[in-house]
């Protein structure tokens, strides 16, 4: 290695698989963005349906040798279900707190992700997982002498397909207009028969949905195991505030930021302080924007 | 001033007298080494959580990263006496000064940013001082520090035969953190917390100054918390980043707060005496199978608290404090 390594093939090459990972991060992101647009609400356990979609995707592998490619829809299934039931077992009840909402909703949350990490533990045992053999995992492919992972590629394109979905879904659909009107106006919709609750339940289901996405393609290249989603809890908040709380196109460009800026700091600085970047930049961002990129004033 | 305020307040002034004495002669009667250090650990984070308190209780500028100010008072201590000689007295005012700097410095930003973006700053700062931590040669990096034992000292604040010494400066601080709240609640800075809290803009309008305000609760609550951390890292004679400036303290500061009851004078302690001696016995008991039923015993409970009761466990004591505080909390 020369002073020439960091040439501009290296810099390029870095820069894909930041994009690449962006994209991921933004689908991971864009749930807790969803939910927080709609009912102002920060689940704090946002990394634990992380934890709980890679858990799907390896036990569908490993008792039904269901490739996780194929298995995403399904992962993606449960964690509908899952998140609309905690919306209904406990988040309905933190909403109706009198004083110390935000509080509430914290530390609700917060303790909601505590359980699932103990759970995971006691049920999957603290050990590290990882999915040997399925279609994708450890091949790569060459574009103009830039090499990228195909597990990262099909996420990017899964991602940009899953916010093209949203966006056609939001915009498009009966449920889509129900979620923007209750997001605007939770009162007035019940005066037009939408049961508030039911389109709450079907946020949360659909925010979960889109993490059990993001957890499905990332079960073929990372460890599972019951402390994983904390590590991507963190980006996943700063996503989502970078790009303005609420703001689901927002939770997609902050996501793809992160990815760059992350691959940037690891270019310049020793990779153990990679994340420095990402915070930076968060802070740097909200300090001359205190609302994120795309968040309304 | 009215009666029944002044009243109060000479009430919780005399029941504190009476706990912290019955607390003093506690040692008389646990002789249990493993026991001893339970109430120790109880009585930091009481302390702890009681300086949070005055920032994101009474203030209301929710933070969930003073495990940065935590570690910057344990690093301040074993960083002086290790590679300069100096006391860890010193080195304890010392890391209470540059926490309470610090905090003040990045006040100056922070404060411009509303609810989650406050958080989410706070709880990103304490991360890059961890990852600065644990890449500074200097500093020993994630190796941390060992501090060289030069025998039992009151001087040097170490003592190896005996936690008894460690018990009684907990409590004193634990004592320090509380009468500062009592005293702040009274003083022109309470009501104006109160105010800013409640309603900033309101309060600008009637002359507070908010953003002074805010900076004066972020130096007193850093100051507190850094004096704890230099304790602990004396209590422990080892210190490394994850296990000083990890964000666990940052939750185990505010949730005790939170549990007890958020910007009330009492709550701290209240969530403090319970919830770590719970904690220690969960992990004791239960942990030990590495199963982690300790972690969903401890996290339903945090559910259960907060769901039932959103103004904690002192709303189940005193009903004039609830009701004055459902008043602030909702103008």
């Amino acid at each position: 290695m020369g002073d020439d390594a960091v040439t501009a093939q290296a810099i390029i090459q870095s820069l894909a698989s930041g994009l690449l990972m962006g994209l991921l991060y933004g689908l991971i992101a864009v749930g807790l963005a969803l939910i927080f647009g709609l009912m102002d609400v920060v689940n704090f356990a946002h990394g634990e349906f992380l934890m709980i979609a890679m858990y799907v995707s390896f036990f569908l592998f490993t008792f039904f040798a269901i490739d996780p490619l194929l298995s995403a829809p399904l992962v993606a299934a449960a964690l509908f279900v899952f998140g609309a039931v905690i919306y209904l077992l406990v988040v309905r009840f933190a909403m109706r707190a009198k004083a110390n909402a935000g509080m509430v909703q914290i530390f609700s949350t917060f303790g909601l992700a505590i359980v699932m990490r103990g759970l995971a533990q006691f049920f999957f045992t603290p050990d590290y997982r990882s999915i040997p053999q399925s279609w994708l995992g450890g091949k790569t492919i060459s574009i103009g002498g830039i090499f990228l992972p195909e597990p990262q590629l099909i996420g990017a394109l899964v991602s940009i397909a899953a916010f093209a979905g949203l966006y056609f879904f939001i915009h498009r659909t009966d449920f889509g207009r129900a979620l923007e009107a209750t997001r605007e106006d939770p009162g007035a919709v019940a005066l037009v028969g939408i049961d508030k609750n039911r389109v709450f339940a079907l946020g949360w289901g659909l925010g979960a949905a889109l993490v059990g996405l993001a957890g499905a393609i990332m079960a073929v290249f990372f460890y599972i195991y019951p402390d994983v989603g904390a590590s991507f809890a963190l980006i996943a908040y700063v996503t989502v505030a970078l790009g303005g709380f609420g703001s689901v196109f927002g939770a997609f460009a902050g996501g793809i930021i992160v990815g760059l800026v992350e691959a940037v700091t690891a270019l310049v600085l020793p990779p153990s302080l990679k994340s420095v970047g990402i915070y930076a930049v968060y802070l740097l961002v909200v300090f001359i924007r205190p609302r994120g990129l795309f968040g309304s004033m | 001033m009215d009666k029944t305020f002044a009243a109060r307040r000479r009430r919780d002034l005399i029941i504190a007298a009476v706990l912290a004495a019955l607390a003093a002669l506690a040692p008389l009667f646990v002789k249990d080494v493993y026991v001893q250090n339970i109430l120790i650990l109880t009585l930091m984070y009481a302390a702890l959580s009681q300086s949070w308190n005055i920032l994101s209780g009474y203030c209301g500028q929710i933070s969930l990263g003073h495990a940065l100010y935590f570690g910057i008072g344990a690093y301040t201590t074993e960083l002086l006496f290790t590679k300069f000689g100096v006391l860890p007295w010193f080195g304890m005012l010392g890391g209470g000064v540059i926490a309470a700097l610090i905090a003040m410095g990045l006040g100056y930003p922070f404060f411009r940013l509303r609810g989650h973006y406050f958080v989410i700053a706070t709880i990103v700062i304490a991360e890059i001082g961890l990852l600065l931590f644990q890449n500074w040669e200097w500093a020993g990096a994630a190796m941390g520090i060992t501090v060289p034992i030069r025998g039992d000292s009151w001087l040097k604040f170490q003592f190896m035969r005996t936690k008894l010494p460690y018990f009684y400066f907990a409590l004193a601080l634990c004592c320090l953190a509380w009468f500062v709240t009592w005293w702040l609640e009274d003083s022109k800075w309470g009501f104006w917390w109160r105010a800013v809290k409640d309603n900033p803009e309101a309060a600008e309008s009637l002359g507070v100054v908010v953003f002074n305000s805010k900076m004066g609760a972020a130096a007193v609550s850093a100051f507190l918390v850094a004096i704890g951390g230099a304790f602990y890292a004396q209590f422990l004679a080892y210190i490394d980043p994850e296990s000083v400036m990890g964000f666990q303290f940052s939750l185990l500061m505010a949730l005790p707060a939170v549990l007890g009851g958020i910007g009330t004078l009492w709550g701290p302690v209240l969530g403090a005496a319970i919830l770590i001696p719970m904690t220690e016995l969960t992990r004791s008991y239960i942990g030990g199978s590495g199963r982690g039923v300790d972690l969903i015993v401890y996290g339903a409970l945090i559910v259960a608290i907060s769901l039932a009761l959103p103004q904690g466990l002192v709303s189940l004591f005193s009903r004039t404090k609830a009701k004055n505080q459902i008043k602030g909390a909702t103008r």
